[in-house]
């Protein structure tokens, strides 16, 4: 017993520290291209920790840009544990923002904290549907999830953007965006004048709410059997369809409350290009956190701050914004095929054991 | 190999072991589920490398880092799990890794000719151009044997090579083995079944707990008997047959049942028979005769195309947990893809398809201190070796995965079990346990179909057994009415009356 747990804390230790490996050579190579790029890396990464975290406005930007990465990354990990790879974020973000913005503005007579409750319901059913839509596409027709997901981003933002161009669009209004939600549907913030609102604590409970789903509870199990392997769940009577279903569901419900919480705390409206692929984001967040709801907290929070301080600096210098999605990417790369930093590690540890150790044990015929 | 020593957590895998294979002979290497055999022969095969100890070939000491550094030396390893591509052919997977290049393209026609040349020389009689996915299993692994042979092995291991054959595939793999022994190959072979080690192999090694107990015995100044002792340290009486004390009415029926697979082929042309309360039906037959889709229609895997299942007279109908729910018991065919989730704790494992049930989960909880509790004395009961149930089921060694899989069914309550190659991958003295746990069963009035690929064990479970053949049922008799020379010529398709001639 004592030597399993063991096991378990060092099982957790290593995927920390392979996660945290992914993350340094990630930003060391980001490193490289800043330096290419004839800027000083240096500085460029103190001025973007400087901005996050060096002041309260930036702890508090940090935290607000993690909140629908958060969700979003939520929403990936969910659908993992099942074996779906959920890339209908992104559209299931737009479509949650598009049902909680109308909630927000046409229903107008529930009080204060129930209606801002009610629109991210609804933001959570929006997305919802768009997962359904999916399940339904991969256990009716054995559509993969993959590919409906990445064509339904594009039906959706197109949709989404037809109707606040037109439809939805007020008279009044200069850019294509939906009328303000009313005042009794925004989400309160933490914090005077920041867009760090009440979602993130609501994100933070749904990580750990679905985290005790996947270990305590018996659909946790059964999903985590489809997940790795589906044919001997479906020997153990494990109903595989029921799960990919519910994991898209839940998955794009995640993803929904993510785009409410875009449009109840920072637009108050939904806005034409709502989010600038929050969704595709959700895949480096969940990478980097081993797929762990919990993990997927502080691995929100870590890109947060990266891109809350790149923000900053592009307020100062030049320092083009995509640099932290090459990060991200790298992080994606570097997690889902660790061997490509671990395999030059271990030949340059084999080798110099080699060297050291060669002639001595050939000598002695001791062990290796 | 001199003292070698392989540690996993928890387990001292080996102890100081020191092996050695002469040139062109074949060495029988036996011992208990978890004795250490794969894993020593995983470590001379470069796949697991050694805590502590050498290897030496020719006087020459090597290190390897992995199989290719292996496969260089010359040592091929065919996998007790064939890793073949389905799709390729014959040709494509035993040259893919080290094809013949003309420039930058295969050359295609020198591969052909090389392949054709081996098949010819040891009398493989398989096509080079088949796909292997339409092969039987016999003939994919004289495939994996091709494919040592193409890199020039002269040193072939078998991980328990004969687990999945029939007794007529058996025959074939050991004339090939003796030929290639001829041509001053060195062969180890590991296996189960002692009368193979005493038919094919010059000397024995055992293992027992990851020490090396014995490592010159004769085959020629033994007997099975007495090799079973030396594995696992206590007399076994393997071979007395339990006939039913006493068989009750019709408990399990299958009327008229046509079974098609995926690609719409009938696999089972109206089969109709009726297991009776306190019987083990066995059925015989070489793999791909249809046993297969029957064991899935007979679980709730597939849909039969028609006829139906009858449980006490009520039809079974459904989907697998339908089966499970009327008490209809499983024990898959291919344990790793089918009964097991490989990367899930033995304790999840145990439970498996009974997650549902009150005493495992409450409240749609897990009752995860219940089921640790239920998984240890399960873990007790059937002798899985490992120091604790938290550990992934991959972490066992293949025959105490099986045990688990047996341990999971066998400790639960049913009306029906349908049991495939129950005792495939284990020990001597495991299976006599398994096998007084499943007349246990029996003998509680319940109903029980086996398949086996193992004659012997049919025969000897059984109170009556079937023929199968291309999807019919070709005969009903009792166990030991045929022989096993006969109940081989049914096997092949040959008619009962030309097979009851040969008899007399
Ligand atoms: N990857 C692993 N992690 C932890 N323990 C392992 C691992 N592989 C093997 N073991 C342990 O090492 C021991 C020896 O295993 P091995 O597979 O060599 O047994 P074996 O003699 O081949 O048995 P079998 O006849 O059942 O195949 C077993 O107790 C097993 O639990
Ligand atoms: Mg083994």
């Amino acid at each position: 017993m004592n030597e399993h747990s063991r096991k378990r804390v060092s099982d957790g230790v290593m995927m920390f520290g392979r996660s945290a490996l992914a993350l340094l050579v990630a930003l060391l190579i980001g490193g490289v291209v800043i330096s290419l790029g004839g800027y000083s890396f240096v500085e460029v990464y103190t001025a973007i920790f400087k901005g996050s975290l060096g002041t309260s406005r930036g702890m508090l930007l940090s935290l607000a840009t993690a909140t629908p990465l958060m969700f979003t990354g939520l929403g990936f990990a969910i659908g993992i544990k099942v074996g779906i790879v959920n890339t209908g974020l992104e559209g299931q973000l737009y479509m949650g923002g598009l049902t909680a913005a109308l909630v927000g503005i046409y229903v107008d007579f529930l009080p204060g904290p129930t209606h801002a409750a009610v629109t991210m319901l609804a933001g959570a059913i929006g997305g919802g549907a768009v997962g359904l839509l999916m399940g339904w596409f991969r256990t009716r027709f054995g559509a993969p999830e993959v590919i409906t997901g990445i064509m339904l981003n594009s039906i959706i933002t197109y949709f989404t953007g037809y109707l606040v161009n037109g439809p939805l669009k007020p008279a009044e209004a200069a850019s294509p965006q939906t009328a303000p939600i009313l005042k009794s549907a925004e989400l309160s913030r933490l914090a005077s004048k920041s867009q760090l609102t009440t979602a993130l604590i609501v994100c933070v409970i749904l990580c750990i709410l679905i985290y005790l789903l996947q270990r305590r509870t018996i659909w946790g199990f059964k999903m985590t059997a489809v997940g790795m392997n589906p044919l001997a769940a479906k020997v153990a009577g494990i109903n595989g369809s029921q799960m990919y279903l519910a994991a898209l569901v839940l998955s794009g419900a995640m993803a929904g409350l993510g785009g409410a919480a875009l449009v109840q705390g920072v637009f108050k409206r939904f806005v034409d290009i709502i989010s600038n692929g929050y969704g595709f984001q959700g895949i480096p967040v969940s990478a980097l956190a081993a797929h762990n709801p919990l993990g997927v907290i502080f691995a929100a929070i870590l890109f947060g701050v990266l891109k809350a301080g790149a923000t900053m600096v592009n307020q100062s210098t030049t320092i083009p914004f995509e640099f932290v999605d090459m990060v991200q990417a790298l992080v994606v790369v570097f997690v889902a095929a660790p061997s490509i930093i671990l395999s030059p590690i271990q030949k340059i540890r084999s080798f110099i054991k080699k060297k050291d150790s060669g002639p001595a044990a050939a000598g002695q015929g001791g062990a290796a | 190999m001199s003292e070698i020593t392989k540690r996993y957590p928890g387990t001292l895998a080996l102890n100081k072991v020191d092996a050695r294979l002469e040139e062109g002979e074949i060495l029988s290497l036996l011992g208990e589920n978890g004795a250490g055999k794969t894993t020593l022969m995983k470590i001379l095969y470069g796949m697991e490398k050694p805590d502590a100890g050498e290897i030496f070939i020719h006087g020459e000491k090597v290190a390897f880092n992995n199989p290719n550094d292996a496969i260089a030396r010359g040592i091929c390893m065919v996998h007790q799990h064939f890793m073949l591509v389905p799709a390729f052919t014959v040709v494509e997977n035993v040259i893919a890794g080290i094809e013949p290049r003309k420039g930058v393209f295969i050359d295609r026609r020198a591969a052909e000719s090389k392949v054709a040349a081996l098949v010819e020389k040891y009398r493989f009689n398989i096509d080079p151009h088949a796909k292997v996915e339409s092969l039987s299993v016999g003939e994919q692994q004289r495939v994996e044997i091709l494919k040592a042979l193409y890199r020039d092995a002269k040193i072939l291991i078998l991980d328990e090579p004969s687990a999945v054959l029939t007794p007529y595939e058996v025959d074939e793999l050991f004339i090939t083995l003796r030929f290639l022994r001829e041509q001053g190959t060195s062969i180890v072979i590991i296996t189960h079944k002692l009368k193979e080690t005493m038919n094919v192999a010059d000397r024995v090694m055992v293992l027992r707990n990851g020490v090396l107990i014995h490592d010159d015995v004769k085959p020629a100044d033994t007997n099975p008997q007495e090799l079973s002792e030396m594995m696992v340290g206590r007399l076994i009486q393997l071979e007395a047959r339990h006939p039913s004390p006493r068989i009750g009415g019709v408990k399990f029926s299958v009327k008229n049942l046509t079974v098609k697979d995926e690609r719409g082929c009938e696999k089972v042309k109206d089969v109709s028979f009726d297991i009776r309360e306190g019987e083990i039906l066995g059925i015989a037959g070489i793999e791909g005769n249809g046993q297969c889709e029957l064991i899935e229609a007979l679980t709730g895997l597939t849909t039969p195309e028609s006829g139906e299942v009858l449980l006490d007279g009520k039809p079974l109908c459904g989907t697998a947990r339908d089966f499970i729910d009327r008490g209809v018991g499983h024990v898959p065919e291919d344990r790793t893809h089918m009964g097991l989730i490989a990367p899930m704790t033995i304790k999840c494992n145990m439970i498996l398809g009974y997650q549902d049930c009150p005493d495992m989960s409450r409240h749609k909880l897990m009752r995860w201190k219940e089921i640790a509790t239920y998984a240890e004395t399960c873990r007790e009961e059937f002798g899985v070796k490992t120091p604790t149930v938290e550990a992934p089921v991959s972490s066992l060694s293949g025959g105490n995965q099986q045990k688990v899989i047996i341990a999971r069914v066998l400790s639960r309550e049913h009306e029906a079990l349908i049991v495939a190659h129950p005792t495939r991958g284990i020990d001597v003295g495991a299976q006599e346990y398994i096998h007084n746990e499943l007349y246990k069963f029996r003998d509680k009035g319940k109903a029980m179909l086996l398949i086996s690929a193992d004659l012997d064990e049919v025969v000897k479970l059984s109170d009556r057994l079937l023929v199968i053949y291309e999807g019919r049922i070709v005969a009903d008799c009792a166990p030991e009415e045929f022989s096993k020379v006969q109940l081989g010529l049914l096997m092949t398709g040959n008619s009962l009356e030309s097979v009851k001639e040969v008899g007399a």
